[in-house]
């Protein structure tokens, strides 16, 4: 077992992630790095280029903050909310008039292209064959999508390009010092983007010893071998989720609207919830022990246990 | 019959007969914001049997509470199995077992082709949209495509903006050639439910107008179709809400009126 990579957010983000970086913060509804998202914002990292399947809030509030210059994307909304509307207010034609901010550069995927990208980034390919696109206007507009022959002369599919970010950063329930990651719930590619990274910082509710780890190596998606840094900060993710410990906090993401709706709420949000703290501890005591208790799951759901056997 | 007599909005009629349309399906691709509630009220109707898949990797989903995202806590607990989105999108999607995928749209056009991407030039948008998610590749893939969206000028036009997920083409035949020679798994679109009425496509891959909800005229859904309508020889009358329908909307799965306000 290597050392321990436990380390600060704070320490983490400084060494881990640099001016025009690609990062990926991935998580898809649940399980995002909000807590990781804040302190790049609070260390004023410029010109990254945002890659995730659903810039979600985390990227729309990134966006407000002047960090990112591209954005490579799925799907860009407030689940079952409405749009993104800082990074629109990046893009559509009126509001970046108005503005005077450059726009967003934009690289667009579907979800199953950014999954495959991801995959062929980890597995060392040169691209990832997939039945989508055929007959719309993606390839247009993002000429990276590409159509390709079968070499086994059964037709053609569409590719899209291996995607390696420089750092991939992923909330989780539990790791090792080591950075041994346990994950349940849903697992969207967290897997896939950190193994395609050439940096990765994982975040954790709690840090467990490497006997829980081995107790249960179904549960391990991301081996210590390929991580940099072990962040431990609890409630990490909020406003997102953490499958059993707490809820999606869904009233938050509607009070975004109105808030990302305008360009000076935004900011105020932005100096008082992250500027305004000093991390994660802090953003947690503004928010609230009856917030944070109103967020719990309404009972245990614990799963059974399966006997993996002992073979000497 | 005592339950004409409830009163009920459009966006319900529109929600419980998207559901009804599900009877018979087996597996269900479920879509962010109204397929959502359609698909959540048939499985506790129509199709108790019904296998509820989401993009966010959940096969089997048995969810205790309407969530507002797609890829809310309640999706997981006491599902058949969870998977990496991987694994969603190529064995579960591409590999065939999906029926029905479940689709709204910000723009549809007569053959059901799709535009959930811009409004305006896609470099230079009046309106941004938030794209495909897994849209593009659920329209191919997916046995069928139920596609459930409000009405109006703006969203049934003659040629959308952009062409995020492909429905008949330029026709049936057009189409039909095309989804042989590529591949692809679906027959396209089969139904479009309205706040007005209910479209299936006609032998030329066209939007045909087979019933109207309670309430709305030929005239108002003329109006709200930006090219010229194709009726069924006899258009139907959608059998409204049953009370017990509506206490599940209103009680149990939407009653804070998210999607049906």
């Amino acid at each position: 077992m290597s050392g321990s990579k436990v380390a600060s957010m704070a320490d983490a983000i400084r060494d881990v992630v640099r001016d025009g970086d690609t990062v990926a913060i991935e998580g898809f509804t649940h399980l995002i790095s909000f807590a990781a998202g804040h302190e790049i914002i609070r260390q004023g990292r410029r010109d990254l280029t945002l890659a995730r399947l659903t810039p979600d809030l985390i990227y729309d509030q990134m966006v407000a903050a002047g960090v990112a210059r591209k954005l490579v994307f799925s799907w860009l909304g407030n689940p079952g909310v409405g749009g993104l509307n800082a990074i629109r207010r990046r893009i559509e034609r009126a509001a970046v008039a108005e503005s005077g901010q450059p726009a967003l550069e934009l690289e667009e995927y579907s979800h199953h292209g950014m999954v495959g990208r991801y995959t062929a980034g980890a597995a060392n390919l040169p691209f990832y064959p997939l039945r989508s696109y055929f007959e719309t206007d993606l390839p247009k507009a993002n000429p990276l999508i590409r159509q390709v022959a079968s070499p086994y002369g059964d037709g053609v599919v569409y590719a899209v390009p291996p995607l390696r970010p420089d750092v991939t950063i992923v909330h989780a329930q539990r790791a090792s010092a080591a950075g041994d990651t346990q994950v349940w719930g849903l697992l969207g590619c967290q897997k896939e983007a950190a193994f395609a990274a050439d940096r990765v910082i994982v975040v954790v509710e709690e840090l467990v010893s490497d006997e829980v780890i081995r107790a249960d190596p179904n549960r391990t998606i991301i081996p210590g071998l390929i991580v940099d840094a072990v962040v431990v900060e609890p409630w990490g993710a909020h406003p997102s989720y953490v499958q059993g410990a707490y809820d999606r906090d869904n009233r938050f993401y509607l009070d975004w609207d109105p808030i990302s709706r305008d360009e000076a709420a935004t900011q105020a949000w932005l100096a008082e919830w992250v500027l305004g703290v000093s991390g994660r501890g802090e953003y947690m005591e503004k928010l609230g022990a009856d917030r944070m208790a109103s967020l719990r799951p309404s009972a245990a759901a614990p799963s059974g246990s399966v006997d993996y056997g002992e073979y000497r | 019959m005592s339950d004409t007599a409830v009163a009920f909005t459009k966006s319900e009629m529109m929600i419980v007969a998207a559901a009804r349309e599900l009877a018979g399906q087996r597996v269900c691709f479920v879509g962010v914001g109204l397929p959502n509630i359609a698909v959540n009220l048939a499985k506790r109707t129509v199709a108790p049997e019904m296998e509820l898949v989401y993009e966010a990797g959940v096969f089997g989903a048995r969810p205790a509470r309407l969530p507002l995202s797609i890829g809310d806590p309640t999706i997981v607990t006491g599902a058949t199995a969870v998977t990496s989105m991987f694994e969603l999108f190529t064995f579960y999607l591409q590999g065939g077992l999906i029926d029905v995928g479940f689709l709204g749209a910000a723009q549809i056009d007569r053959f059901g082709n799709i535009n959930t991407t811009v409004i305006g030039d896609y470099d230079d948008p009046t309106t941004r949209l938030p794209g495909s998610g897994g849209a593009c590749e659920i329209a191919i893939n997916a046995r069928q495509v139920f596609v459930i969206m409000r009405q109006s000028r703006r969203s049934f036009v003659d040629s959308i903006d952009f062409r995020t997920s492909p429905g008949n083409l330029g026709g049936a035949v057009n189409a039909a050639q095309i989804r042989r020679e590529q591949g692809w798994l679906g027959r396209g679109p089969s139904v479009v439910v309205t706040d007005l009425g209910i479209y299936h496509f006609d032998d030329d891959g066209e939007m045909r107008l087979d019933s109207l909800h309670p309430g709305a005229t030929l005239d108002e859904a003329r109006a709200t179709i930006g090219w010229d309508l194709r009726l069924a020889p006899s258009v139907e009358t959608t059998p409204p809400p049953t009370a017990d329908e509506l206490a599940l909307i209103r009680d149990e799965l939407d009653p804070g009126g998210a999607y049906t306000t």
